[in-house]
């Protein structure tokens, strides 16, 4: 098999993710793994897998660029130059092309829809403004809840509760859509 | 003390754990479409946030050091290759180096929290703190659906990358790695060796997805994974250290230490693991801080940016094995 980056040499590091039941797998030669990062000490931090991150776009057809250019208002990014670089321009990118960015996010997250901390959480929970501490969970909070308590189960092996879990998920997401 | 000069938890084969956070201004692009001089005012603005907060730490301008102090840097994991690379961003460091801040590398703002040992709590507590103190001054680039926004939308959702870094002689030894990559990769976690070609027998396992999992989950996750391979390593080990060649590759290791006279890095790297695990399977008596400390300060343009800068490969191997033998002789 030919690397799936340059297409010239054969490819020889294999990496296979697979993230909340969907696999992805990319056949690389040495020395483009090695360029993308997957050798370097920082690779695991984005650096060098931004180039990665350019290559999901590759089969997505909203990719390619239509005669009229849109420009991001905040910093005058087009699409263009966020699929070129593999780096997002500003804050305000994720706004404009959030649509067209989401497939991409997904593929290498398997989801989308933060779980985890917030800016300024506390100072809001103790003013008392907004979001109160004690209030009944969200359905997308308990299923957050129930595939974090699923993870776990998996890495203990404890298939059986995993699987349990997943039942569970799948009923609570029903309701959600519902 | 620097953080490697110590010991935590699971420490005959957990080295140290990493937490590292990925934040941007809201107000600035980031910094892939900024020019010289607006980085230089974040880098600014960030250093008098938290000097203003009392976290005392050392400003550090990429452009005000040597060719050997900003490799020696990377060296010791503070910064990237790349953020050396380019001359306009800066560190903020602390005095035992287990907290650092890259600023206007591929973020605005890159907190990285190191401990001994396992300590992925601790490393998270630490650098959460530090989070807190920035996010009351400045106002940070966040999306309900994508959580922290980040120049990569590899690090969206937490932005948190743990890693911890594993000493596993006796796994690499049996043939297991292979395999033992493949299944954590099915957990959304990558292990990958720390040194190129597996030298050291030294493993950095991380977590791989940010977004969709919060840090608990993603550490806890980490840690029950890194838990089972230690006592999969320790039950290698036993087997391991009966076989009559490897106690003879021990002591050999051990003794060429203490006694060479010129030697590279990559001669330390390798020996360093032998006689590290004869120390953890009481082998070898010999202060295993002081042999971690010296898989740091051995490093190439360590020693360099120790001694002047000027040296050459040979006047380092000569100056690396004097400071070998004169720890553990």
């Amino acid at each position: 098999m030919l690397c799936q980056n340059c297409g010239k040499y054969e490819a020889t590091t294999h990496i296979k993710r697979v993230i909340n039941g969907e696999t992805g797998e990319s056949h690389l030669c040495s020395k483009c793994a090695r360029e993308l990062g997957y050798n370097d000490f920082f690779g695991d931090f984005g650096f060098g897998i931004s180039d990665i991150f350019t290559s999901f776009f590759g089969d997505n057809p909203l990719a390619v660029s239509s005669g009229r250019t849109e420009r991001c208002s905040g910093c005058g990014c087009s699409f263009d130059d966020i699929i070129k670089t593999g780096k997002v321009g500003c804050a305000q990118c994720y706004e404009k092309f959030f649509d067209r960015l989401l497939p991409s996010v997904q593929r290498i997250h398997g989801k989308a829809g933060h779980s985890g901390k917030i800016p300024n959480m506390a100072h809001i929970t103790q003013a008392g403004t907004q979001r109160e501490a004690a209030k009944e969970p969200t359905v997308q909070e308990k299923i957050a809840a129930a595939e974090e308590k699923m993870a776990k189960a998996v890495s203990e092996q404890n298939f059986e509760l995993a699987a349990q879990l997943r039942d569970e998920i799948k009923k609570m997401k029903g309701e959600e859509t519902k | 003390m620097m953080w490697y000069s110590q010991t935590g938890a699971e420490s005959d084969v957990v080295l140290s754990t990493r937490i590292r956070l990925a934040r941007n201004i809201r107000e600035y692009p980031f910094p892939v479409r900024l020019d010289r001089e607006t980085k230089k005012q974040i880098c600014e603005t960030v250093r008098d946030i938290l000097d203003g907060e009392g976290v005392k730490l050392s400003y550090i301008p990429v452009s005000t050091l040597t060719a050997a102090q900003a490799v020696s840097l990377a060296e010791r994991n503070l910064v990237s290759a790349d953020f050396i690379s380019k001359s306009d961003g800066a560190l903020l460091l602390n005095g035992d180096e287990s907290m650092s801040v890259m600023l206007c590398e591929e973020d605005h703002i890159r907190l990285q929290v190191i401990k001994p040992g396992l300590d992925l709590e601790g490393a998270y507590a630490e650098a959460d703190e530090t989070d807190n103190i920035l996010e009351k001054h400045l106002n940070y680039a966040f999306d309900e659906r994508l959580g922290y926004l980040t120049q990569c939308p590899t690090n969206l959702g937490t932005g948190m990358r743990a890693s911890v870094m594993l000493h596993l002689p006796a796994l690499a030894a049996a043939g297991n790695m292979t395999r033992l990559a493949a299944t954590v990769a099915k957990l959304g976690i990558t292990l990958r060796s720390a040194n190129a070609d597996g030298a050291g027998d030294i493993y950095q396992l991380s977590n791989q997805v940010t977004l969709g999992i919060s840090e608990t989950a993603a550490t806890e996750n980490l840690k029950s994974i890194v838990l089972q391979i230690a006592s999969q390593e320790r039950q290698a080990r036993k087997s391991l250290v009966k076989d009559e060649k490897t106690i003879d590759r021990i002591y050999r290791s051990f003794g060429i230490l203490k006694s060479a006279y010129l030697m590279t890095s990559a001669e330390y790297t390798k020996l360093y693991s032998a006689v590290r695990l004869g120390i953890c399977e009481g082998l070898i008596d010999a202060d295993i801080n002081k042999l971690n400390e010296l898989y740091m300060t051995t490093q190439p343009a360590t020693v360099n940016a120790a001694n002047g800068g000027e040296l050459n490969a040979a006047q380092r191997d000569a100056v690396r094995a004097k400071t070998v033998r004169d720890a553990l002789g």
